[in-house]
């Protein structure tokens, strides 16, 4: 039956009958490939325009809707030999853009700003110690204001905005003794010029800000680049269900685009693209990655199943309920609710920074103004000294100090693997003392592996695995990637539910069940010798006849990361809800003497909670459904990238690869990260304990607070670049 | 002193000259793909016998 592509989700309508759509293509790495795909996809009749967008990895096509359509564009490129799937563009993903072409403008308009006025300032401070008019010194911080005032006005938006939404919800953020430090320090220097006095602040008020739009600007660059990496990640792995139309027809859509009632078909060896009930046929199905059993679950008409659950045997018709409606995902959904509410509300270091902060210096600049007039001073005095102290103090220094690190810590995280969602995540990563795993596809592999300890011959494996090509059955896919030759046996044919079979040098082959290799009465033997933690698949070709066991494995680094995680000093937990015989082996193996299975999500949390209430921190490790609550409720979060949907959208941080060995970098680039936000705040009030009394004495000019400025947020910024030049922080 | 009167406003309009060529650049989408305008200098239309490609 030819199956036609839907791909209408993806596809915005242009003018006069044409189309555009954006893709997300694997495997572009030179200038070769962007040449390849475009002038392939351009010679295609009907198509437009096609561009690669090599930074991210995107392909834009335009094309006339009477001549080709989208499915034929995938299919060009597929055989062009890249891999494409659509992207569907997120309303996040465009407001991130628009932000950060906003905050580029407000940065080059700062920059334009902070030249042209410190070109007039150093005339100025040149001038005042030789033979500068007071007349030439009054039109240089004229036309000082002239620059300064729009240019703030325009640039300083992004904190003036940031500092008012914070007012309105009655807290303090560090944006509100920026907005009142430049504000202040820009109507300071409009009245001094107004009195022809010598002290002008313009260059020290821009300055600030372009120092501070920098950091800005920096640190939404690393959070697009690492959501731009998630979402191509998310639509080449996205998966695609067979849809039946009302007329029987099988459509092949997007599971985004599949809606309660929709009845869609599942064969042997798929992905379930959604919830639903099983209105036909019947099979069993692996839920390993929606409750971590690793035993597969026989179903037939009626019953439930979960998105992200693979169909093993038999075809299903299964009718999509609405998202929620099932039993489980509502509890899980109830259950992570109360998680997030109840999620401590942990207070940053910088928050906690600004909220010391603002009131130490407001009052240090009220005293100051209060001692002078008490000393004799005038009002004019006592009040340029009082700013000259909330200029000096700088939130520079501090404002630069977390997100600077912040930024790197990001960047080293994401060249090892670990892609984070959002910037808390790394104070919290570094807090964590205990370690909480799942085990099924955390601490094991997503997938089960063939046991190479069971010594079967290379060349049998060889067969088999090479047999195993021409089946649907997800064990036998887990056995054909073993195949060194990836041409099919000719002439094998698949009997549904019992196996291959095929004429192999003249000798007919049979993989699959015991039975159907007419070896009933070794089958229990088989698994005696095995363990019943391994499911089992038999080879009989001529008169030899093997049994491959295939199980889940621990990840091929996980004993060496959990030892070296052990060795950093944090305890390590392991909660499944696999059954106690699959989770002592692993436990035993890892050196994990603390561990529960069995565990239904809302034990999960309820042991997360009881840990929190002993006053750990736990960093919670997990990637079924039923672990999305207990990684909500916990600490921090962590998911390898084959996760399930929900659970990945819990988790703070997601890590990519077949290796465990993320999660330990993820631990130590936190920590490292960590001290050096603590060594930057320490700085910040290093500068402060020397510059605030210069500033009280009266004793700052300009000059004093533009290199002081530079210098301290030069200083923090050098410091964060530290995380950076430790990348060998695990062996 | 009175060259000051037309040297002045000479460097600021240099000045913004730069900062509108930026304002347009970024609109007109040269950011967009900066790694990639690094690799687009490379083919080689001149060499059709060396496939780059499949390296």
């Amino acid at each position: 039956m030819a199956e036609t592509l839907d791909l209408s989700l993806f596809v915005e309508p242009g003018d006069a009958g044409a189309s555009h759509m954006t893709l997300a293509v694997e495997g572009v790495s030179c200038a070769g490939c962007i040449r390849k795909i475009e002038n392939g996809l351009t010679k295609l009749p009907g198509v437009i325009d096609a561009r690669v967008n090599f930074t991210q990895r995107r392909l834009a096509v335009d094309w006339r809707n009477d001549e080709t359509d989208a499915a034929k564009i995938i299919a060009a490129i597929e055989a062009i030999g890249y891999h494409a799937r659509p992207f569907a563009p997120e309303r996040a993903d465009a407001d991130e853009s628009a932000q950060a072409k906003w905050l580029l403008k407000c940065l080059a308009v700062a920059g334009f700003a902070a030249m042209n006025v410190m070109l007039l300032s150093v005339s100025v401070w040149a001038g005042n110690v030789s033979d500068m008019t007071q007349e030439t010194r009054d039109l240089f911080h004229w036309l000082s204001a002239l620059i300064a005032l729009p240019a703030a006005a325009y640039a300083g938006q992004p904190f003036f905005q940031s500092a008012f939404r914070a007012l309105r919800a009655r807290h303090v953020n560090m944006d509100v003794p920026i907005s009142i430090g430049v504000s202040l320090a820009l109507g300071l220097s409009v009245y001094e010029t107004a009195i022809h006095a010598t002290h002008a602040y313009f260059d020290s008020a821009i300055m600030l800000l372009f120092f501070l739009l920098v950091g800005r600007y920096l640190d939404l660059a690393m959070r697009r680049k690492t959501r731009l990496f998630a979402g191509n990640l998310a639509s080449i792995k996205a998966d695609f269900a067979h849809r039946l139309d009302a007329n029987a027809e099988l459509v092949q859509v997007p599971a985004a685009a599949l809606y309660p009632g929709d009845r869609v078909l599942v064969r042997a060896g798929e992905r379930v693209p959604a919830d639903g009930t099983v209105i036909n046929g019947v099979s069993e199905i692996d839920e390993s990655l929606v409750t971590g059993e690793t035993l597969y679950r026989p179903v037939r008409a009626g019953a439930t199943i979960y998105a992200g659950s693979i169909n093993v045997s038999g075809a299903l018709t299964v009718r999509v309920t609405a998202v929620g409606a099932s039993t489980l995902v509502e509890e899980v959904e109830r259950l992570l609710d109360k998680a997030t509410q109840a999620r401590s509300q942990t207070v940053q270091l910088a928050d906690r920074a600004a909220r010391l902060y603002a009131p130490v210096v407001h009052t240090a600049a009220a005293l100051t103004a209060i001692g002078w007039l008490i000393a004799g001073a005038g009002i004019h005095d006592s009040i340029v000294v009082a700013i000259a102290v909330l200029i000096i103090t700088c939130p520079c220094a501090i404002a630069l100090a977390i997100p600077a690190v912040q930024v790197v810590a990001a960047g080293a995280l994401f060249r090892s693997g670990v892609i984070l969602n959002g910037g808390s995540a790394i104070e919290r990563l570094a807090e964590a003392d205990m370690i909480v795993f799942d085990k099924t596809g955390t601490l094991t592999l997503p997938e089960p592996q063939v046991d190479s300890s069971a010594g079967i011959a290379p060349e049998i494996l060889e067969k088999a695995a090479r047999l195993a090509l021409s089946s649907h059955h997800p064990l036998a896919a887990v056995l054909a990637r073993l195949a060194r030759l990836r041409s099919p046996y000719a002439g094998a044919i698949e009997e549904p539910g019992e196996g291959v079979r095929a004429v192999i040098d003249g000798k007919e082959a049979r993989l699959g069940s015991a039975s159907f290799c007419g070896l009933a009465a070794e089958e229990n033997a088989a698994h005696a010798a095995h363990g019943s933690d391994a499911s089992c698949i038999t080879f009989a070709h001529d008169a030899t006849a093997v049994t491959i066991p295939i199980r889940q494995t621990l990840r091929p680094d996980a004993v060496a990361v959990v030892e070296a995680l052990r060795k950093r000093g944090l305890a390590l937990i392991m909660l499944s809800g696999d059954r106690p015989a699959a989770v002592a082996p692993v436990a035993n193996e890892l050196g994990i003497a603390n561990w529960q299975a069995g565990l239904k999500p809302a034990e999960k949390i309820a042991r997360i909670e009881e840990l929190k209430s002993q006053g750990h921190r736990v960093l919670m490790v997990g990637d079924g459904l039923n672990d999305a609550p207990a990684l909500a409720a916990a600490h921090v979060s962590i998911s390898p990238i084959t996760a399930a949907h929900l659970t990945q959208a819990h988790a703070d941080a997601l890590f990519l690869g077949d290796q465990l060995k993320p999660v330990l970098q993820a631990v130590a680039i936190s920590q490292c990260a960590r001290r050096l936000m603590k060594e930057n705040l320490a700085l910040a009030v290093i500068y402060n304990v020397f510059a605030v009394p210069l500033a009280i004495a009266g004793l700052v000019t300009p000059l004093i607070a533009a290199v002081a400025m530079s210098g301290s947020s030069l200083l923090v910024t050098l410091n964060a670049l530290r995380a950076r030049l430790r990348p060998g922080v695990v062996p | 002193m009175n060259v000051l009167i037309y040297l002045v406003p000479l460097a600021l309009m240099l000045g913004l000259t730069g900062l509108v060529a930026f304002l347009w650049s970024l609109k007109s989408g040269q950011y967009d793909d900066l790694d990639g305008a690094a690799v687009r200098i490379l083919p080689d239309d001149d060499m059709p016998s060396r496939d780059i490609a499949s390296r």
